[in-house]
């Protein structure tokens, strides 16, 4: 068995495509930096991630697949799966042996796996920016906590710089303890030494804005009022708005 | 200190929750400097409630007074409800700061008569136009058009909003006016026309000149109340499909009839089964996204839809003839005719079949409902029984009461063939 170990970043796994077409030697298996190597294994690469060459692979395969297929790939990356970085590895050799893109052949099983992680990284990206809520913090800027099942911030990130373009705000994921902080000019990365305020999800009085009370409370009772209690139905209401959600939710606290 | 704005927020949201038009798709509008928001094509839902409807947008009425009496309506002037009646300021500043929050998308205005319908027009205009002239409010509107109000008044409002309605409320004239002594369909079908009149008319001036004011881009839609008078399915369904004939109707949606108003002689007193407005959407969805006729959903013999199998289903029972379909060679239209596939494995089966045959295994990968499929297609496999040697009435059967448990099934299904994964 080949195997593969590469830094477990995006880069590295070009890179690591980039390297097994040079050999000619494709691995079975991929492993991150420090785990231990199956029993069988028989060959052993280590990948160097090299920009450069993460950068040919990427453009050759928006060549070959198109750049809305592409985007399914950094889907399926950040999904963070098990065994989707070997996905990938599998879906992109396919698509540059193939002498025309492969991406419309849904019968192969990898192509297939592929379109559904997309999908449902995109649904949950869809779900983020629809569950998202902002409280107003003292100094005129918004927090929302999010802790998506994927690693969907990223996605999210255009969405909110247009939509709220005129405020500042910081979006972060409570769970990767990472987020995005917009400046009214563009969304930075950031990630803070000192998150434990940040990872109750909720602001604390002080930190409040004055009228941010008011204002969830106003939201409550609306939420409340327009529920037609005649035609309760719990079970569709948790499929539609999941329970993992409702910890930031103010109509659900 | 009591909240006054929460209280009338409880009050009119209480008031507008029956009218069920929620979308906030149809424009789509990149942020401007200066401005507050955007709007996103295919609309976002932001919250579920209880009952499992989606808020998308604030709906609100600007006021529960009415001059009516409407007998369908939780609002008419005989009801004994507590009133009340937002302030345009009041209301903005509700828009905006929910907006920000990223509670909503948007308004959903609606108000119910006060004086006459132009004089409530008016006020609701004026609400609209602060906010998109004076806090730049750059989300999404959808303002309901009183009927019986004028021209100039629908067309200031098509200005500002993004969708207009107008409720038909009931689709025959006569139950309508029964039920609802001051209103007819000619006080409705007028500002429908308004509004597409206007709507074309923009949609022509911007061919010529890009900057041209839009008007009401996510066009209108409306709304019907099922269940509270006798119309029957097919009548029902053969109007919203005229509806969809009409430029710039985006919409049609059905509302079952709940006793708000118990003690009113004139309606039903029980609930109609909410499966029927179920149905009643399956079948617009066909007539929207599968080719389907109104007249082929529903027929003088069934003027009312199948309340046990869905709208598709029933029509490839009456039509076993069309069956079995061979998904590697048949039209796309005729794929999506078959039960338990979709308008997505539609599509995903007329591009796979391009670079290999499609079996079974494959179709159920692809998320095909085989339970349904299987009696209605062909792939390159031994064929199953299909729905022309079996009987419709037994395929019927066998999708209403599915087995019980895989003992039974193993007894009944000896003779049939079924595929492995």
């Amino acid at each position: 068995m080949t195997v593969f170990r590469y830094d477990k970043t995006f880069e590295g796994l070009l890179s690591a495509l980039f390297d097994a077409y040079v050999r000619r030697t494709f691995p079975d298996q991929l492993i991150g930096p420090g785990e231990p190597a199956p029993l069988f294994t028989h060959e052993m690469y280590e990948v160097m991630t090299r920009t450069d060459a993460a950068e040919r692979v990427w453009k050759g395969l928006e060549k070959k697949l198109g750049r809305r297929v592409c985007h399914q790939l950094t889907h399926v990356w950040l999904s963070e799966q098990a065994g989707g970085d070997e996905l990938l590895m599998r879906y992109m050799h396919k698509a540059f042996d193939a002498p025309q893109s492969i991406a419309g052949d849904f019968t192969d099983d990898d192509v297939l796996q592929v379109k559904k992680i997309a999908q449902k990284v995109a649904k949950e990206k869809e779900r983020l920016i629809q569950f998202v809520r902002f409280q107003k913090a003292g100094d005129g800027s918004y927090f929302a906590p999010v802790s998506p099942l994927y690693n969907v911030l990223p996605l999210s990130i255009g969405y909110f710089t247009d939509r709220f373009a005129d405020q500042r705000w910081l979006l972060y994921d409570t769970k990767r303890r990472y987020g995005y902080y917009y400046d009214l000019q563009r969304a930075m990365e950031i990630t803070l030494e000192h998150d434990e305020a940040l990872l109750k999800g909720w602001l604390s009085e002080e930190m409040q804005a004055e009228d941010e009370k008011i204002f969830q409370e106003r939201w409550q009772s609306y939420f409340r009022a327009v529920t037609i209690r005649e035609r309760l139905n719990p079970k569709l209401h948790r499929q539609l708005m999941p329970r993992r959600f409702w910890q930031y939710l103010p109509e659900k606290r | 200190m009591k909240d006054s704005i929460r209280e009338k927020l409880e009050i009119l949201a209480e008031s507008a929750k029956y009218d069920v038009s929620c979308a906030s798709s149809g424009t789509s509008r990149k942020h401007r400097e200066g401005h507050v928001g955007s709007a996103h094509g295919w609309g976002i839902c932001h919250s579920f409630t209880e009952d499992g409807r989606c808020v998308s947008l604030l709906k609100i009425m600007l006021t529960n007074y009415c001059i009516y009496d409407c007998a369908y309506c939780i609002n008419r002037r005989s009801n004994d409800i507590r009133r009340a009646t937002f302030t345009v300021s009041e209301l903005v500043e509700l828009t905006v700061e929910f907006y920000r929050r990223n509670y909503i998308e948007g308004l959903f205005l609606s108000s119910g008569v006060i004086r006459n319908p132009d004089y409530t027009m008016e006020r609701m205009v004026r609400i609209v136009k602060q906010l998109r002239e004076v806090e730049r409010f750059n989300g999404y509107i959808h303002m309901k058009s009183i009927p019986g109000a004028s021209r100039e008044l629908v067309a200031k409002a098509g200005r500002y909003a993004d969708r207009l309605s107008v409720n038909l409320e009931i689709a025959k004239e006569e139950n309508l006016k029964r039920l609802a002594p001051e209103k007819d369909h000619a006080s409705v079908f007028k500002p429908m026309s308004y509004i597409a009149q206007g709507f074309l008319e923009s949609a022509e001036e911007r061919r010529h000149l890009r900057h041209a004011p839009r008007f009401a881009p996510a066009g209108q839609s409306t709304q019907m109340i099922v269940g509270a008078t006798d119309e029957t399915d097919r009548e029902i369904l053969s109007l919203s499909s005229a509806l969809y004939t009409r430029p710039s109707m985006k919409r049609v949606y059905y509302s079952g009839y709940i006793p708000v108003n118990g003690y009113d002689q004139r309606l039903p007193a029980k609930q109609p089964p909410l499966i029927r407005e179920h149905r009643l959407y399956q079948a617009d969805w066909l007539m929207r996204f599968y080719g389907f006729r109104s007249d082929e959903i529903v027929d003088d013999t069934d003027p009312n839809l199948d309340l046990e199998v869905d709208p598709k289903l029933a029509w490839a029972l009456r039509h076993p003839e069309c069956f079995p379909v061979d998904v590697n060679r048949a039209d796309y239209e005729l794929i999506l005719r078959v039960p338990g596939i979709g308008v997505k494995s539609a599509q995903l089966i007329v591009t796979s079949r391009r670079y290999h045959s499609i079996t079974a295994s494959t179709l159920r990968k692809m998320g095909v409902v085989m339970k349904r499929a299987q009696y209605f297609l062909l792939c390159r496999e031994l064929p199953p029984q299909t729905v022309g040697e079996l009987n419709p009435l037994i395929v019927r059967q066998r999708l209403i009461n599915p087995p019980k448990n895989k003992k039974q099934e193993g007894l009944r299904t000896q003779l049939t063939f079924t595929f492995p994964d």
